[in-house]
């Protein structure tokens, strides 16, 4: 499998990554050498094996629903670019 | 006259428990052996002042969140940040009293092997300043190796710890999955990623990681060790099954030098008592390196979504909101964060998710099966590290698939959860060899063991010739 252009764009976009004209040129070469080089799993039959997400078969860890101490509303907004009042400051919408 | 380059932790522990020397003059001493070396080896992105006390110091790799401390992960976009919190390991070094002597160099967001991927400039190995360290921990590694730290913290997600400390002539310990808090630790893939500890010697290892190990309700990944850590005292393996995996030994591209050096520790092993037999990883090896390439790239690219510009962090100038997202990571991010972001958000992506990231994940499977079978007739397996020794700065640099194979012999183990220490066994071309000692869940105990019986035995000096 390779990678185009458009799909090379598309995937940039979906990761919210604006890329340069340069960094295009040199990311299409690379990805697609770096998606050969992966494609390697599909030379398995692995049909009847079951997927392994996490090393452990730790599962559902519950925690008491007790209040703790947490981040005070000066500290979470201490390493914010931009702030007003209590609030993260961002440039207005556009589309999402 | 305090010889940092030659005390090892637990001398110091002894020196200050004694009152010979004390706190402060064991803190200056790393501070001037910093103030010396680093300008060469650039092992440090920041270094701090005295916090007072009586403590040991320690290095921490810079992707280990330290309150009021800059935590930059190597990235320019987390240039400024200061954690508001310290991370669960910190609270445990300090709890011991340990001291921060600074934060270490390391690829951005430990995607590398070299250091090179840092957005503040490469560390140098100090047996070879023209070599790199390796990575990406290698400015813990190359630190504890100059003397500019008495050890360190490192961060291991498929080689990370082990393969710096090869390249460094340092023990490593990658601890088993779920024995270390990642609570306030930068995550890259959150599956694999461990903290462990980079030591001059074996017992120094064990030690810092019987400080940092246990369970933390922070991190609800991690557990209770089911034994307590047992500092190593025995000269012998005696009793010990050690396996050889052929494809760990015999993989194209381990230099001759490397393999020499680890046959003469696998036979001195077997003088040491062990009984040593070969086996075989067929699918483990050959699988992967591409079972991590798409494993690790989608969780990043998970994990890395959250540097957006709005919390913390940098922040592109813009117009419009989605706008300044996307330039934000453009310019925050360097090019090997982007290549694994767009990686995995292909591997992820609508279409492709069955053929990449499911499958990966069944070959995960098959990784985990092929070592559990191993361990029902050994205790430990044994590899190189490393296929080579430490590579000159520069000669990876332009193709990312060469550098990636820096951690092909790492990668299978690290799948599987396992715990590996990289113990230094030789030296090829005068630059330091790592053998790789992998055993089952919780099996640290084992492998200090080994690896103490080896270290007395071979008597390597992990001081770099050109500082003796």
């Amino acid at each position: 499998m390779s990678i185009d252009r458009e799909q090379l764009l598309h995937v940039a976009h979906l990761a919210r990554l604006e890329l340069r004209d340069d960094e295009i040129e040199r990311l299409e070469g690379q990805l697609n050498d770096i998606l050969e080089a992966v494609s390697k799993v599909s030379e398995l039959d692995l049909e009847d094996v079951p997927p392994t997400s996490h090393p452990h078969d730790v599962v559902n860890v519950w925690a008491e629903d007790e209040p703790r101490p947490c981040l005070s509303a000066e500290d979470a907004l201490a390493n914010a670019p931009e702030r007003e009042g209590d609030f993260f400051k961002v440039p207005p919408g556009g589309a999402a | 006259m305090i010889d940092t380059l030659r005390l090892t932790a637990e001398q110091a522990k002894g020196l200050l428990e004694a009152r010979e020397i004390s706190g402060a003059e064991l803190f200056a001493a790393y501070r001037a052996a910093i103030d010396g070396r680093d300008p060469e080896l650039h092992c440090y992105l920041h270094v701090c002042e005295d916090s007072g006390g009586d403590g040991l110091p320690i290095a921490l790799k810079d992707v280990i969140g330290t309150k009021g401390i800059p935590t930059t992960a190597g990235s320019k976009i987390l240039e400024g940040y200061l954690p508001v919190y310290d991370s669960t390991v910190v609270e445990r070094l300090k709890f011991h009293g340990l001291r921060i002597l600074g934060k270490t160099n390391t690829d951005e967001f430990a995607m590398g092997s070299s250091t090179e991927n840092s957005a503040y400039g490469p560390s140098h190995n100090p047996w070879d300043p023209t070599r790199v360290p390796g990575g990406s921990g290698g400015g813990s590694a190359a630190a504890v190796s100059a003397g500019l730290a008495p050890w360190a913290l490192g961060s291991d997600t498929g080689g990370s710890i082990k393969q710096p400390s090869a390249l460094c002539g340092n023990v490593g310990l990658r601890p088993t999955y779920g024995t270390v808090s990642r609570y306030g630790v930068v995550a890259f893939a959150s599956s694999l990623d461990q903290v462990g500890p980079v030591a001059r010697t074996v017992r120094d290892c064990a030690y810092l990681y019987s400080i940092i190990a246990g369970r933390d309700e922070c991190d609800t990944t991690t557990v209770e060790l089911p034994q307590p850590v047992q500092l190593p005292q025995a000269d012998d393996v005696r009793g010990l099954r050690i396996g050889v995996p052929k494809e760990l030994n015999d993989a194209e591209g381990i230099e001759p030098g490397v393999a020499a050096a680890v046959q003469a520790a696998i036979a001195k092993l077997e003088e040491l008592g062990a009984e040593v037999g070969e086996c075989s990883l067929p699918l483990s090896v050959e699988y992967g390196m591409a079972c991590y390439y798409l494993i690790t790239p989608a969780e990043a690219s998970s994990n890395l979504a959250r540097y957006d510009g709005v919390r913390y962090g940098y922040r592109a100038d813009a117009a419009e909101r989605l706008e300044m997202y996307e330039r934000t990571r453009d310019e925050g991010f360097g090019d090997e964060p982007k290549r694994r972001i767009m990686v995995g958000t292909y591997a992820l992506s609508a279409g492709y998710y069955d053929a990449y990231y499911g499958q990966a994940q069944k070959v995960r499977t098959v990784i985990k099966r092929e070592h559990d079978a191993l361990f029902e007739t050994f205790d430990a397996l044994v590899s190189p590290t490393s296929p080579t020794v430490a590579f000159p700065l520069g000669a990876r640099t332009a193709d990312p698939i060469a550098m990636y194979l820096s951690d092909l012999l790492t990668i299978p183990s690290c799948m599987a959860g396992l715990p590996g220490l990289s113990v230094p066994c030789g030296l090829s071309e005068g630059l330091p060899v790592g053998l790789q000692l992998v055993g089952p869940q919780f099996a640290e105990n084992t492998l200090f063991r080994i690896g103490h019986a080896l270290e007395q035995a071979i008597g390597f000096d992990p001081v770099p010739e050109r500082l003796r």
